[in-house]
């Protein structure tokens, strides 16, 4: 999987800059992704590309357990996102939706916006292909994976339950 | 080789004898709270999918709390339809106007949490709960979807951090400095993943509420839940409540822990958190002269009626200062009932104060108190992100009810220790 990479090389960006909670009274993807990163980056909704990455620093997702933050991501375009490390909850919501979530040390550092990643999930490495470097990232578990390849949570049970 | 309380109650409800950190597990759940915010996207999915019963109508409450009374069309349609999928799933704990609450504040108050349970919600904050000595953590709506319907729901068996708070808290300084000086120490990913326990002489000394706001910020160190071995004071709280059975766990003296960290809590002043995280704790001593807009007392970190009670102290015969608004948001309506026979809502209308009906509100932005662009509001609330209580351009300062009430008073961040005799 190929794609080009938004770099916020910033600790600890957290659910209400992903999707603010004024709107929250929306559950919609599409409605959600116009106000994507909007106070983060007003402009990241202009930029954003299908297939696209966000590159981040530790602790990303962190706050609120809004599942509204995958969607809006995933609605704009966004097709993963590797970070330095992820808080728990949006974590699991990326697997629960079998959205890509990559963990891959001081990656924030090593990356800048406009360089074009590949990531290779089997063998957890992510090259890039800009400058030619390669990084490595914590392999996704076994049990996370088969969530993932069913396409979320819900496909998995209702494949458990056949 | 002796186990912690979450992982017994979470091996007991996989059908273990023990558990060890790290293994991956299908948990029972014992209780299910759906409120207005993440539930109508989990409808959706079982809908989509056919799944057209949940497992347990008996297992779940349903409190409609951030945006009510509805603020807005599109809030109202959301109330709407959880309230219709209620009564079509013979859901009949359901909290409506009226009856309503912050769903933190009014869950443990209306006797649902007992020791033992495994709780999920999916909101940040259900670590709230752990301080009845429950495994309750946090979900989104997909896994809410998944638990509605099976009953079960994947974990990671988290470690546990074991906080030994000892000492007594000086006068003026209450639960919610410590944990905001917890967070600062260990940093809001200090706790990442983990079960943070507490314990020691400070927790024996607190009352269930004031342990409901430590557990309540379990979340803003990362933690996957907050927890506390239940003792007579949470027995007598539960048993108050409810004559269902419960079963008493506790950590085994032998427990092993990840990490042990120990704090004494005498010396601790009032602390502040600064914008924009809730780990940007300061002393009150080194804060200088801030100046307030907006005093927010209320949600579920805050807005028990222990809290209001020392609020009112403080503010009983004071009047809030010129070019500054206060706003008191009792977290649940059994707490504003009590809060108003006790003469504590006259007090701060007296003062000036506006006291509105429950609601989570401002606390995330939503309504009933909303912050313009360059505004400073000191807030009883658990985060203080960028935007979170309006404009991505205004400022959110943490801290104690008492704290609250103090800079309400003068207008500025003050400390709330000379009002107290
Ligand atoms: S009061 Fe605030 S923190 Fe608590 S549940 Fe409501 S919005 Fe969340």
């Amino acid at each position: 999987m190929k794609g080009y990479a938004h770099v916020y090389d910033r600790k600890h960006i957290n659910t209400d800059e992903i999707i603010p909670a004024r709107y929250l009274n929306m559950d919609k993807e599409a409605d959600l992704a116009k106000h994507a990163m909007e106070d983060l980056d007003g402009d990241f909704i202009n930029k954003v590309k299908q297939g696209d990455f966000i590159v981040a620093g530790e602790d990303f997702g962190c706050g609120s357990s809004r599942e509204h933050a995958v969607w809006a991501l995933r609605g704009s375009g966004i097709k993963a996102v590797i970070a330095d490390t992820f808080a728990r909850i949006f974590y699991r919501n990326c697997i629960n939706n079998g959205f890509l979530a990559i963990e891959s040390k001081d990656i924030s550092k090593k990356v800048r916006t406009g360089d074009e990643l590949e990531i290779a999930l089997e063998s957890g490495t992510l090259k890039n292909l800009t400058n030619g470097e390669e990084y490595t990232f914590l392999p996704i578990p076994a049990f996370a994976r088969k969530i993932i390849l069913a396409g979320g949570l819900i496909n998995y049970i209702k494949n458990e339950a056949k | 080789m002796g186990s912690t309380i979450t992982e017994k109650i979470l091996a007991g409800h996989c059908g273990k004898e023990s558990i060890k950190p790290g293994s991956l597990i299908n948990a029972d759940i014992d209780l299910i709270m759906c409120h207005d915010i993440t539930t109508t996207p989990a409808i959706d999915m079982l809908a989509a999918n056919g799944m057209n019963k949940v497992f347990d109508p008996e297992k779940i409450v349903v409190m409609p709390d951030h945006f009510v009374p509805n603020k807005d069309i599109k809030s109202a349609e959301l109330v709407k339809k959880i309230r219709l999928w209620a009564k079509e799933q013979g859901i009949t704990k359901f909290y409506d106007i009226g009856n309503h609450g912050v769903c933190h504040a009014l869950l443990p108050e209306q006797g649902y949490v007992k020791p033992g349970m495994t709780i999920i919600c999916g909101d940040s904050h259900t670590c709230t709960h752990g301080a009845l000595g429950a495994f309750s953590t946090g979900i989104g709506s997909t896994d809410l979807a998944a638990a509605l319907y099976t009953g079960q729901l994947w974990f990671k068996v988290p470690e546990t951090i074991l906080i030994k708070l000892d000492g007594r808290l000086q006068k003026g300084t209450y639960s919610k400095d410590v944990i905001l000086d917890i967070i600062s120490k260990i940093g809001v990913d200090g706790a990442l993943y983990k079960a943070m326990e507490f314990t020691g002489e400070l927790i024996d000394d607190l009352s269930v509420e004031s342990r409901m706001t430590i557990c309540n910020m379990a979340i803003e160190a990362g933690g996957k839940s907050g927890i506390i071995s239940p003792d007579q004071k949470t027995i007598d709280y539960v048993k108050e409540r409810t004559d269902e059975e419960f079963e008493i766990i506790k950590s085994d003296d032998d427990a092993v822990y990840e990490r042990i960290i120990e704090i004494d809590v005498s010396n601790l002043e009032p602390i502040i958190a600064f914008p924009h995280l809730p780990g940007n704790g300061k002393p009150i001593s080194k804060v200088g002269n801030i100046k307030i807009d907006q005093a927010y007392l209320g949600s579920c970190t805050n807005g028990r009626i222990e809290d209001l009670r020392v609020a009112a102290s403080i503010m009983n015969g004071k009047k809030v200062a010129d070019g500054t608004r206060m706003i008191v948001v009792p977290a649940t309506t059994e707490i504003w009932k009590q809060a108003n026979k006790e003469g504590l809502l006259d007090i701060f209308m007296e003062a000036g104060a506006a006291v509105s009906t429950p609601t989570c509100g401002a606390c995330l932005g939503g309504h009933m108190g909303v912050l313009a662009a360059g505004e400073r509001c000191i807030s009883s609330t658990n985060r203080n992100f960028v935007g979170r209580m309006g404009s991505p351009e205004s400022e959110v300062y943490l801290s104690s009810p008492a704290t609250v009430a103090s800079s309400a008073i003068e207008g500025k961040i003050a400390d709330p220790r000379k009002y107290l005799i």
